[in-house]
């Protein structure tokens, strides 16, 4: 009988629709690009974006603000986008999104009279039609999917070029990405491989911590309510507090919430209390899927953006021996270089 | 002598645990030749594992010895490592087929199939299979036996066990609505066992609701919280994990003070509730024993209140566990009223 750690989904090997993140080119901006980069240029997939295509506008459904019949139909549209490309594999870039289009075509699928009252409704605001997906991919579904072809073409690995040891490294999966459909993720809800399946891929180990499931700090109305961000800031430290004694060398996650507060919180953290939660007073570097793919593929850490996350990652630069050089972190072509304000606490 | 031979009735019991073992006893005293079949290489089933039984602490294999003791006759055959997939019938003749091709010809069949506990892996919140210290009740009864050690420093103060009730029952989410009805006495039983073995150590039970149906079970339970001060929280787990210490970290939920918990613990045992062992299915006039899928129910007898122990074609009988979650006392009891109904059948009273 199968058991939650024998999910496997199904990725198509080519041709997708990607859809972006609304937040995540804010945070990480360079993470999206990478993204298409490792998939167009490095695996050679056929991966179609439409710049017409908006929010999916779940962080406002999610926040009561968006009624369910609006973000059906802008779902909608973004489906019409893939169907008049001719694309039937949806790609998907934020766990929120992804979860979003997952409920959605569930709902759809169990009441067919929201179906078809969302064309109707999309026909009358667009004149556009749409077919439902035939599969829905998170991007990190993609990089998992692809590890073992990529580390072929790695030029680092996770492991520490001092000691020879695997990297350690703290995942955390986004809410929306298994625990909304267990059988929609790899691994199900409880225990999913996507991230631990890329780390021991590529040469790190996965570090197991009392918190690991403690939600990361995002929780929507825990940020987005500003007198709640206690709140929000109060999670991470639990996960924080949890994973130090591990001595991890970096965080990945899948999800734009968890890169956002995993590392801008430990700045706060460091502010308000004067700690950091690595040896060295640097705090713990957090990467995207899509960045620590393009580390290992050899990408310069500046054009990957990196220079944009909040905890400096020099730390895990330095131990998985990537060349780099410090004097272009904050150069932006011919513009003048601005470079951030140092943090109090916080090393970088 | 060969005049009385040839109306010798012939039964084949395919299970040889409690139930399979009591009908075997009560058939084979009343002249029947029994055909005792089971999968494994030893009689006894799930009895075999455990070290003592509710409400009372008895020993099991007090019970097994009886059981074991009531098939040592001439008249009863037992095949070992026989798994049966097929039966059928004709010219009045059961035919049953094993999945290495043996044949066993009967006037009656009687499944007593029993259940298989259910794979803990699957609620894997629990984390059993990841940390050691996540145990079953069925490994903890094989730690009380002294065959497997425990896991954890045995000899440690302040010792902290919980126990989870409903694993794999009363769960959607498992596929499993019903209730295993054994799990909250065993659990009871369990936690006293633990503290009369380690008197300083906290058990927690993490219950949905307590179902003390049984005689004496209550009274267990009252006894548990006074005499032994097991700590009862209604609420199911979270999740487990690793402690920081090396031990196990859990959160639940007290709903009945409205507040999260959690807790370090140094072993997590899970109340694993039953499951089917086979599921029928009736295909060109044969029943095949198949193996369950998720969600599969237990054999549905032919009239639950009249006819509890047949199944719908005549001379093909159920009975004990196959049917449903049930106590070692009720399986008994079960096993001797389907031996009556197959004595009945031999002679004609019932069709």
């Amino acid at each position: 009988m199968q058991t939650w750690k024998d999910y496997q989904k199904q990725v198509p090997d080519n041709h997708f629709f990607y859809v972006r993140s609304c937040i995540r080119q804010s945070f990480f901006p360079g993470a999206e690009v990478a993204f298409l980069r490792i998939m167009q240029e490095y695996l050679k997939k056929d991966v179609f974006e439409d710049k017409r295509h908006t929010t999916c506008t779940g962080i406002g459904y999610h926040s009561d603000i968006i009624p369910l019949e609006t973000i059906m139909t802008v779902v909608a549209r973004q489906l019409a986008l893939m169907t008049e490309a001719g694309y039937k594999n949806l790609l998907v870039s934020c766990v929120t999104s992804f979860g979003i289009y997952l409920e959605i075509l569930d709902m759809w699928h169990h009441f067919p009279d929201k179906l078809a009252q969302t064309r109707e409704a999309l026909w009358r605001a667009t004149r556009r039609e749409f077919e439902v997906p035939q599969v829905v991919v998170h991007a990190s579904d993609a990089i998992y999917h692809f590890r073992d072809e990529l580390f072929n073409m790695a030029q680092y690995s996770l492991v520490n070029q001092e000691t020879g040891q695997p990297l350690n490294g703290v995942e955390h999966v986004g809410c929306h990405y298994a625990k909304i459909f267990p059988q929609k993720g790899f691994g199900g809800a409880e225990f999913p491989t996507v991230l631990t399946g890329i780390i021991e891929s590529w040469g790190g180990r996965v570090v197991d911590y009392p918190e690991r499931r403690h939600c990361c700090g995002f929780g929507f109305r825990h940020y987005l309510v500003q007198a709640n961000r206690g709140y929000s800031v109060s999670n991470s430290k639990v996960k924080f507090e949890s994973m130090a004694p591990y001595n991890p060398d970096f965080i990945l996650t899948n999800c734009p919430g968890c890169n956002m507060f995993l590392d801008r919180w430990q700045y706060t953290l460091s502010e308000i209390n004067g700690v950091t939660y690595d040896r060295d007073g640097r705090g713990i570097p957090v990467l995207t899927f899509e960045e620590a793919a393009g580390l290992v593929l050899g990408f310069d850490p500046w054009v990957l953006g990196l220079q944009m996350h909040q905890v400096g990652v020099e730390s895990l630069l330095d131990k998985m021996g990537v060349r780099y050089s410090a004097k272009t972190k904050y150069y932006l072509g011919n513009k003048n270089e601005v470079k951030p304000e140092k943090p109090s606490v916080l090393m970088v | 002598m060969s005049q009385k031979n040839n109306n010798i009735k012939q039964v084949a019991i395919i299970g040889a645990g409690p139930a399979g073992l009591q009908a075997a006893t009560v058939l084979s005293q009343n002249q029947v030749q029994v055909l005792l079949i089971d999968k494994q290489a030893k009689t006894g089933g799930h009895l075999e594992k455990w070290s003592h039984l509710f409400p009372d602490s008895r020993p099991s294999n007090e019970i097994l010895k009886v059981l074991q003791q009531g098939i040592q006759k001439e008249n009863i055959q037992f095949f070992k490592n026989k798994r049966v997939s097929k039966i059928s019938k004709s010219n009045g003749q059961w035919e049953l087929g094993t999945d290495d091709g043996l044949v066993i010809n009967s006037d009656a069949v009687v499944i007593a199939t029993g259940f298989n506990t259910f794979d803990a892996h699957q609620k894997e919140e629990y984390g059993y299979g990841i940390y050691p210290a996540v145990v079953t009740s069925e490994n903890l009864e094989s730690i009380f036996k002294g065959e497997t050690t425990w896991p954890f420093n045995s000899s440690g103060k302040d010792l902290r066990f919980g126990i989870v009730h409903c694993v794999g029952s009363r769960d959607a989410k498992c596929g499993n609505l019903y209730c295993s009805k054994v799990c909250c006495v065993t659990a009871v039983k369990q936690a006293i066992e633990l503290k009369k073995k380690f008197p300083g150590a906290t058990v927690y039970c993490f219950y949905m609701d307590m179902r003390m149906f049984g005689t004496g079970y209550e009274e267990l339970y009252q006894e548990a919280q006074t005499k032994y001060n097991i700590q009862f929280i209604r609420g199911r787990l979270s999740e487990a994990s690793p402690s920081q210490d090396n031990r196990l970290q859990v959160k639940a939920e007290d709903t009945l003070l409205g507040r999260p918990a959690k807790l370090t613990l140094d072993m997590l045992v899970l109340m694993v509730g039953m499951i089917p062992a086979v599921s029928l299915e009736m295909k060109n006039d044969a029943v095949y024993l198949n193996q369950p899928a998720y969600g599969s129910s237990f054999i549905t007898p032919d009239d639950v209140f009249l006819k509890m122990n047949h199944h719908q074609q005549a001379g093909l009988f159920i009975t004990g566990a196959c049917k449903g979650p049930a106590s070692i006392p009720e399986v008994l009891q079960d096993a001797k009223a389907t031996s009556i109904e197959v004595l009945n059948y031999f002679n004609n009273k019932i069709k």
